[in-house]
């Protein structure tokens, strides 16, 4: 019989392999899918695997998708990691994109370059607002963060929407709900000339940087960390458990803002309703897919990313239906989280080993 | 030969718990296995009932081999164990508790039996009465009359007594006798010498795993000798040299608060103070206000009136934790694990808990001096782990104490607030524990110290109160108390200022004086 062990000490080995294995068993029921649908599994898996990564054009497409799963997934893995449960990161992303809209709107022909960075900024604080009133909300009366956050989603939805058919509505729109098309000086200027990647992927990648020092190389990142994994202990270390809310999930908030702004004055470059596709939502996998460490979400997110891309190509190219992507990010999940068990326990095979203590 | 263990040994990842164990016990016969903590006591125990295989090895019941593959069969067999932690549902009545664990049909029958087995044994459990109002003696008697309900003819007691007042350890050690005049066999499981001297016919002694020694008349032996089986030397005796107090350091006036969950205790009226240079000790059994008035100290609890914790004259009552260690007060709670330490972090990154020595002035941890601190701290204190890089949660309880108790003492602090100092740790380590404490106040320091073993209070303590039902007796110098008198104390049986209040020691009692109220 298979029985679980605990094992002493994580397992250093199996902390590597397990997401190599959760990889292996999505492929693996992937491939099983595509036969079932009768669809050639190799064609399949290329359109997940191969397809997304083939060229630069395709490497810029991916890093479109990934950045604001990244940056959202930062901010989670920080919240998560100190057990405050930010649902709503989707709303937190909307409310940034509003922001950053309502500062591009003002420029005319003669602003300068520089407006990007007010959008930027107004589009994280906008972010934070958002989801400073979740904090509030909790912190005065208790609120759970999980709800809270979660039903502003819907709000901030209601508030976009508001905006792009009344005040933000383009005159020469065809009363289409949509903002004008953002001047060229308020757009996230391009990495390189004829590649649709932007500067985001920067800002995501110094982020990665930034986040990781934070939360293994400082104070406060220790202290947040502690709250997540022993209440009690940060309790009577005398570490604040308000000042770890607010923290997280301003922080959390600020990097959704943040991709909210870089989303819609990067690659979309007017404001509709059509701008959140649910990265907020996906970025809530990403952050414990990656382990609620950045390195780890990097990965993630662009492993995720070939999954949005893989399900749009094998939607155009195989016929198949668009939520082949949600499969494959349930598949990676479930397995993911099936295979870490093996980080701290092992298997071990009762009856083989075991008791040897018998009658003669 | 009632049972009989023939070259037991277990092996656990990185450890031999036990190697080659041999263990005879005789029908009637009171067995001690003594040992420090980590010996390999618990293991064997637990390969007696039945919880873990041995990896090799052969158990004899009544001269016939066996193999208890599951404490079920164990039972079947006739083994009964009662462990140190209850496992009682406190909603429930004692026949209820007693009742779940039996075959039995008829709840009427299990009260019966309850109350003639009672009586035989000297064990007077209420069969009616629900479990949370018993104190921890009583429910200890429901514990040990559930498992003599199933008529055993071993049973296995894990360190029983921690949790008694003297005189319930008198009235444990009746029953155990009577017990075993019946023909039932017992296995005492025990670190206490004094108790297993006074009590057990012989004894097993545990080191490291092996038998360092099988005492025939425990009786006759001195707590030297076999302590020396115990850990191989005699402990160094600690000289406590009278000194004058200082200053103030902590003054608890008047606090009274309201407990914060169903089973806890509410603190009234408790005043008293600590002054520099001293050791005020605090007596009583679990559970009446200990934990409640160890968080409103430490800060864990801010919910105090302003006023009545002061701290070198300054009002604390509302401070944050980490303000309070600021002032110089550091604290050990009980809870070793997910308390004291986050259990998944290392040593060394559970040292920042409450050192903030690694901590650069921007806020920037720095890595090699937190690993330093860690390793200084486990060489000083003779911690077993792998390193500063281990893990909280893969140290044996006692390695974790030794770990806690030495980050707290290192850190030089003003008052130091201990509760429990040398739980589960060897006889070695807790000389060295309580010569580390002495130290400290000889260098001036202020220490609180919690403890339910009154001999450590009684070596350590310069004055002592004590606390029952949520109230600190009157203060008494160590030279003016004896066992009995404290013992008496424990019970809430003090002196009184006031004369209206009549104290009686069970939670029924607690209940009525939270409803008569303390002083506003």
């Amino acid at each position: 019989m298979l029985e679980l062990e605990a094992r002493p000490e994580p397992s250093r080995a199996w902390a590597v392999l397990s997401p190599l294995l959760a990889l292996g068993l999505t492929v693996g029921v992937g491939v099983l899918l595509f036969v079932a649908l009768g669809k050639d599994p190799l064609r399949g898996l290329e359109m997940f695997f191969y397809e997304p990564v083939k060229n630069a054009r395709a490497l810029a497409e991916l890093s479109i998708k990934a950045g604001p799963l990244l940056l959202i997934g930062l901010g989670l893995s920080v919240c998560f990691r100190s057990n405050v449960w930010n649902i709503g990161a989707e709303g937190q992303f909307i409310l940034g994109t509003i922001g950053a809209t309502g500062v591009a709107l003002q420029a005319g022909p003669s602003t300068s370059g520089w407006i990007i960075v007010p959008v930027l900024l107004a589009g994280t604080g906008a972010g934070m607002l958002w989801a400073g009133l979740t904090a509030l909300l909790r912190d005065r009366f208790n609120a759970s963060e999980i709800l809270v956050s979660l039903m502003l989603v819907y709000v901030a939805e209601q508030l976009l929407s508001f905006l792009v058919h009344g005040p933000w509505k383009d005159p020469d729109g065809y009363n289409f709900p949509q903002t004008i098309t953002f001047l060229a000086q308020t757009r996230v200027p391009r990495l390189l000339e004829g590649s649709r990647a932007n500067w985001s992927v920067v800002i995501a990648l110094f982020s990665v940087a930034a986040f990781w020092l934070f939360m293994y190389r400082t104070h406060a990142g220790y202290k947040l960390e502690v709250g997540g994994l022993a209440p009690r202990a940060a309790r009577y270390a005398g570490f604040s458990s308000r000042a770890a809310l607010w923290t997280t999930l301003l922080l959390s908030g600020g990097m959704a803002g943040l991709a909210g702004a870089l989303e819609v004055a990067g690659p979309v470059g007017q404001l509709t309703t059509h701008v959140p596709l649910g990265y907020g939502f996906a970025a809530i996998i990403v952050a414990f897919v990656g382990r609620l460490d950045p390195i780890g979400v990097t990965f993630s997110s662009v492993l995720m990313s070939m999954f949005y891309i893989g399900g749009e190509l094998s939607q155009s190219r195989l016929g198949l239906p668009k939520s082949i992507t949600g499969v494959f990010q349930g598949l990676l999940l479930f397995s993911l989280l099936s295979c870490d068990t093996l980080i701290n326990n092992r298997v071990r095979f009762r009856g083989l080993r075991g008791a040897r203590v018998e009658a003669p | 030969m009632r049972l009989e263990l023939q070259d037991i040994t277990k092996l656990y990842p990185g450890a031999r718990a036990n190697d080659g164990v041999c263990l005879k016990v005789a029908a009637g016969e009171i067995h001690a296995v003594l040992g420090e903590n980590g010996a390999g006591k618990s293991t064997l125990m637990k390969v007696i009932y039945g919880v873990t295989q041995p990896d090799s090895g052969r158990v004899l019941w009544e001269g016939k081999p066996v193999r208890v593959s599951s404490p079920d069969q164990a039972r079947k067999l006739g083994i009964s164990m009662v462990f140190q932690h209850f496992s009682l549902f406190e909603t429930l009545t004692v026949t209820e508790n007693v009742w779940l664990g039996l075959p039995e049909k008829s709840k009427a029958k299990v009260a019966q039996r309850l109350r003639e087995q009672g009586a035989r044994y000297g064990l007077e459990v209420e069969p009616e009465r629900p479990v949370h109002t018993l104190s921890v003696g009583e429910r200890q008697r429901v514990e040990i009359a559930r498992a003599l309900l199933t008529n055993p003819k071993l049973l296995i007691l894990d360190e029983p007594t921690s949790v008694l007042t003297p005189q319930a350890v008198e009235q444990l050690f009746a029953t155990l006798r009577r017990l075993a005049a019946g023909g039932c066999s017992i296995l005492y499981i025990s670190h206490k010498l004094d108790e297993i001297r006074a009590l057990c016919d012989r004894c097993t002694v545990l080191r490291a795993g092996k038998v360092t020694g099988v005492v025939s008349s425990p009786s006759s032996e001195t707590n030297a000798s076999l302590s020396r089986l115990m850990i191989g030397a005699e402990p160094p005796a600690l000289t406590h040299q009278p000194r004058e107090p200082g200053a103030t350091v902590l003054e608890v006036s008047g606090l009274e608060l309201e407990k914060q969950d169903e089973f806890g205790t509410s603190l009234h009226g408790v005043s008293f103070s600590i002054a520099a240079g001293e050791v005020l000790g605090v007596a009583g059994v679990s559970g009446n206000g200990q934990n409640e008035l160890l968080a409103a100290l430490s800060g864990e609890d801010q919910r105090a009136a302003p006023g009545s914790v002061k701290l070198f004259g300054r009002d604390v009552a509302r401070s944050s934790a980490a303000r309070r260690r600021k002032l110089g007060l550091h604290f050990v709670p009980e809870e070793r694990l997910g308390r004291a330490t986050v259990p998944v972090h290392s040593l060394s990154e559970n040292a920042l808990l409450t050192r903030r020595d690694s901590v650069s002035p921007g806020q920037v941890l720095r890595k090699s001096p937190m690993r330093e601190l860690a390793q200084r701290l486990i060489e000083r204190f003779g911690v077993k782990a792998r390193g500063p890089e281990a893990k909280a949660r893969s140290l044996s309880g006692g390695n974790l104490q030794k770990y806690v108790v030495g980050r707290e003492i290192d850190a030089a602090p003003k008052l130091l607030i201990v509760a429990q100092p040398t739980w589960g740790v060897d006889v070695g380590a807790a000389a060295q524990i309580r010569a580390e404490l002495l130290r400290l106040r000889d260098a001036g320091s202020a220490l609180l110290i919690l403890s339910e073993e009154l001999d450590e209070l009684f070596e350590l303590s310069d004055a002592l109160v004590v606390i029952a039902g949520g109230r600190i007796s009157p203060r008494i110098a160590r030279a003016d108390a004896t066992r009995s008198l404290i013992g008496e104390w424990m019970s809430g049986l003090w002196p009184e200022p006031e004369p209206a209040r009549s104290l009686r020691p069970s939670n029924y009692a607690k209940e009525q004086l939270a409803g008569a109220g303390g002083t506003p």
